[in-house]
């Protein structure tokens, strides 16, 4: 039973849109009443744009009307991570120290979407600042996972996954510094893509970490995802960062098939993996040979330090993001008797635990005399995984292996731990480290919960990635995928 | 004492500046606000150049063409950079921190030549974004003391060009020099207005003494708030002061930045090297390396046009034509204002190279736009009334006044104003006046007392109220002598 109540999906739904067959209205109106009724279950969201979004697919519908074309995305309804600035709406990160901040300005995927006919319903839980991996760390309280609401999400775009899971909105949009888009995707059965670094803009990111944030989409299919990837990808001249450079629109390879591609499935990724991991991804490995690909292990142990490095690099650079949050200028204030008790009364108030703890580690690694030792010596090793990557993808296409280690956790179950929460990005890491793409597909259930597969392709090979990607979700258990009925997930299992 | 010498006997004055320059460009470092002066408090202003969460930063082209002109024209080698993050929290920094560059700046090495041809060796001089500007109300007026303080964030995000001189500096009035002649390279390249008193240019100075013969040099102290040449000058001979007194009691000289207070006329401590900032430097992520092409390398250099030095020497070359020496401040004064083209349009029209640069430098200066605007070929013709005598130097200062005021050619001028020279009987006819007035003082002339030919040509002159040619007079009295 498909509980979303358009069930072909995004892409089919703006096409109906578009040859008005149906209208925005009524898409998002239904939208938000799946909201409405889960929301106070599943806590995805930190706002909805109620009004807003049915003067948008008003606004749709009316170009529709007139003969127009309101894009590929027409009358979709699109949640966004609350690191994503909007325009008039308050954009909070999670924090609190950014609790009544409204942003002047969109971020250049915000401007995109609704270009491209999309329709905002809301902004979306996350990790304070990104950080974190099960969406506990939000300021505004715990986002819980549709298929079973005592475990989380996954995260730090845990509300945008759930979202998608719960069949609230057809697509959303995550940052993915160091697994934030794939981990939760595995963890909720949706499908959540990582892109090159570069490919999209990231002006009006809320910068957590610069030179690892990406921002990718969230969708209950591969071709949903595909479609919205197209939306938000190209060049901006506001990101320095930003490639400038044509890429294929990814929608256009999925039916291309996987005859010849050249699997690696990396073997160090299946050391540490829950068998039922494991298990998904040697089901998958041969699901594409089955497809006609050549698949293959792999070893590649550079990718292994990864993690080690990621927890140097990222806080190094969220030190540095994070400065701006002083009170002076915005966001909460405390006051103290001279600027840098205010400052300080400021941020010890606005920032959460896991925050705190990454600005300190960052501050102490760029500090002089440890620079060398800690921030050096990570990117040194930075070097060294996309050193690793290089060489494997010499031999392979894409490479494979699972997203996430364990399938979805009790809440609460690791946040005393905060070592143990960073190994939920073991598998997630590396990618970023090394600018690359990724995508997770759903692929298996494992005692109720979904588990996803990992595909991982070398800078701008989202051609390829997507290819493969098709082929592992059409042979996946079409049960372990979203959108299900968050109150019937406990009778599903 | 010497101007530039030791400020006690066996001491060496050691100093090295930082000079931060903004650059005229039209729009900010990192994003298209306006850059301009004096606009209404945070009314120049955007997401990026106030640090808004999720704002990055995209570089201003034109910022780094100036860049490399002011590198070019300092000789510098241009190089690939790259840009860091410098991180210290401070309210007039909207994003707590500055980018800036660190170990790869744009332009490295260099010299300058000063007017008065000494070298000083440049360091580097990089590209980096100026921070808001600060008013502390109540208290001192110091961050630390005050009721509130008013952040204005039009400047955050100014570009600038930050100029490190090697440690050859040897005193103040060396140190005004570098100033001098860092300014007129910076306005000559068209990258700066060169204005300290808008914070155009702003100069911090790196201290030091050690004994004369020493190889090592002494433990240095940064001195900032130096907001006028007069201030840097008094600041390098205060500090100097200090350390020598310190040394020479036996103490030691302790590294840090020190703040130079005007009206009080000395320094004070304003933080140890124990509580300097650690600036925590890392690559600036948002940013990609920037590697100019050698095309573009060339191009810049090929459109610089000839700069201070070089301008100076052109000139004295014309000037000391004559045998005489070259009037060093003089030169220094008209390729300083731009005036040196007027002096060599007044050469090339036949007019004396040495009295047209000293009109320039002396009178015309006083009123640069407009003397800029004087035509070479009148400039040229009162220089030339003025060699033949035809007007006194009083008179010819006075005919070129009026040209500056409105134009128009210095013979009708003269006329105007009544400065006929005089002719040979009125001349002859005043002179005999001041005789038959001051007969004692001229019997003592006739004696060869030299000193009172001044008291009488003094006399000639007020009787024909200035109109006389002093040289013509001095001609006459020595015809009537022998």
């Amino acid at each position: 039973m498909s509980a979303w109540a358009y069930p072909a999906g995004a892409v089919e739904t703006a096409r109906a849109v578009r040859a008005g067959e149906l209208r925005a209205r009524e898409v998002v109106a239904a939208a938000l009443g799946r909201i409405g009724r889960f929301e106070g279950a599943l806590h995805c969201f930190l706002t909805v744009t109620a009004d807003a979004a049915l003067t948008a697919a008003d606004a749709v519908d009316a170009v529709v009307a007139a003969g127009g074309d309101p894009g590929p995305l027409a009358g979709v309804p699109i949640a966004l991570k609350d690191n994503l600035c909007t325009r008039g709406i308050p954009t909070t990160a999670g924090s609190h120290i950014l609790e009544n901040w409204v942003p002047p300005y969109d971020a250049t995927v915000v401007k995109a979407v609704a270009a491209a006919g999309a329709v905002a319903v809301g902004k979306t839980n996350l990790d304070e600042f990104a950080m974190g991996s099960s969406t506990e760390n939000s300021a505004y309280g715990p986002t819980r996972n549709p298929w079973d609401p005592t475990r989380v999400p996954g995260g730090s775009s845990g509300g945008s996954a759930a979202a998608v899971a719960a069949g609230l909105v057809p697509l959303a949009l995550g940052s993915d510094t160091g697994g934030s888009v794939r981990q939760p995707a595995s963890l909720c059965g949706v499908v959540g893509v990582k892109p090159t670094y570069g490919l999209v803009s990231r002006y009006g990111l809320i910068a957590f970490a610069s030179s690892l944030d990406q921002i990718g989409p969230f969708a209950a299919t591969v071709a949903d995802a595909a479609a919205l990837l197209d939306v938000i990808a190209g060049h901006d001249p506001a990101d320095s960062t930003s490639l400038d450079v044509a890429l294929e629109p990814v929608s256009r390879q999925l039916g291309r098939g996987v005859a010849g591609l050249r699997v690696g499935l990396i073997s160090d990724f299946l050391v540490d993996a829950s068998p039922s991991c494991v298990a998904a991804v040697r089901e998958a490995a041969a699901v594409l040979a089955g497809a006609g690909a050549t698949v293959e292990e792999v070893a590649v142990p550079a990718l292994m330090l990864g993690l080690s490095a990621y927890y140097l690099v990222a806080p190094a650079e969220a030190s540095s993001n994070l400065a701006r949050y002083d009170g002076v200028r915005y966001g909460l204030r405390v006051d103290g008797p001279d600027v840098t008790q205010m400052n300080g009364r400021s941020r010890s108030a606005g920032f959460g635990p896991e925050v705190k703890r990454r600005i300190m580690l960052g501050t102490y690694v760029l500090s002089a005399g440890y620079y060398d030792a800690y921030y050096g010596q990570a990117q040194r090793v930075r070097t060294l995984v996309a050193r690793g990557f290089a060489e494997a993808y010499e031999r392979f296409d894409v490479l494979i292996g699972p997203t996430s280690p364990t399938v979805a956790f009790e809440i609460g179950a690791k946040t005393q731990d905060p070592l143990a929460m960073y190994l939920s990005d073991l598998y997630t890491i590396p990618t970023n480290l090394a600018g690359h793409p990724a995508v997770s597909v759903p692929f298996a259930l494992s005692e109720g919960l979904p588990v996803g597969v990992q595909v991982l392709a070398p800078a701008l090979g989202e051609g390829p990635m997507f290819r493969a990607a098709a082929v592992v979700e059409a042979g996946a258990d079409a049960a372990a995928r979203g959108p299900i009925e968050p109150h019937a997930a406990g009778a599903v299992r | 004492m010497t101007a530039n010498g030791p400020v006690a006997p066996g001491w060496e004055t050691v100093v090295g500046l930082e000079v931060h320059c903004e650059l005229l460009t039209a729009t900010k470092l990192f994003c298209s606000c306006p850059n301009a002066f004096g606009s209404e408090p945070n009314t120049n202003v955007c997401p990026v150049c106030l640090g808004l969460p999720g704002s990055l930063p995209v570089l201003n082209a034109r910022a780094v063409e100036f860049a490399m002109r002011i590198g070019t024209a300092l000789g510098s080698s241009i190089e690939p950079s790259v840009f860091h993050r410098k991180n210290y929290f401070y309210p007039d920094m909207p994003k707590d921190y500055q980018i800036s560059q660190y170990d790869a700046p744009i332009n490295v090495g260099g010299h300058i030549e000063l007017a008065d041809g000494s070298l000083v060796g440049i360091v580097r001089a990089h590209i980096e974004e100026d921070t808001g500007k600060t008013t502390h109300v109540g208290g001192g007026g110091r961050i630390h003391d005050a009721d509130y303080s008013l952040v204005d964030y039009n400047r955050a995000g100014v570009p600038l060009v930050e100029i490190v001189s090697a440690p050859d500096i040897r005193g103040a009035e060396q140190a005004r020099g570098y100033v001098n002649e860092l300014r007129a390279i910076l306005i000559a390249t068209g990258t700066s207005d060169g204005r300290m008193e808008e914070g155009s240019l702003r100069v911090d100075a790196n201290i030091s003494v050690r004994r004369r013969g020493d190889a090592e040099y002494g433990t240095r102290c940064e001195v900032k708030n130096l907001n006028s040449l007069r201030s840097l000058g008094r600041a390098i001979e205060y500090e100097a002061a200090r350390q020598i007194a310190l040394l020479e009691a036996g103490g030691r000289v302790v590294q840090e930045t020190r703040h130079w207070n005007e009206e009080e006329g000395r320094t004070s401590s304003l933080r140890s090297k124990e509580e300097a900032f650690d600036y925590r430097y890392f690559t600036e992520p948002d940013l990609v390396p920037l590697a100019p092409a050698a095309a573009q390398i060339a191009a810049v250099a090929a459109e610089l046009g000839p700069l201070p030095a070089a301008r100076r020497h052109r000139l004295a070359e014309i000037v000391a034509r004559d045998g005489g020496p070259a009037p060093v401040e003089q030169l220094a004064t008209v390729v300083v204002l731009g005036l040196d083209d007027l002096v060599f349009g007044a050469a090339a029209c036949g007019a004396d190279p040495r009295l047209a640069l000293a009109r320039a430098a002396n009178e015309a200066a006083n009123r640069v736009d407009a003397a800029r605007g004087l035509d070479p070929a009148s400039f040229a013709e009162l220089v030339k009334l003025e060699a033949a005598g035809s007007l006194t130097a009083t008179q010819s200062k006075s005919v070129l006044v009026a040209m500056l005021d409105g134009g128009g050619e210095p013979a009708a001028i003269a006329t105007r104003l009544g400065f006929e020279a005089l002719d040979a009987t009125e001349l002859e006819a005043a002179i005999d006046a001041t005789i038959a007035a001051h007969p004692a003082e001229w019997e003592r002339y006739l004696a060869g007392d030299a000193k009172v030919a001044q008291f009488l040509l003094g006399d000639v002159m007020r009787v024909t109220k200035g109109r006389a040619n002093g040289k013509a007079v001095a001609a006459s009295f020595a015809a009537r002598r022998s």
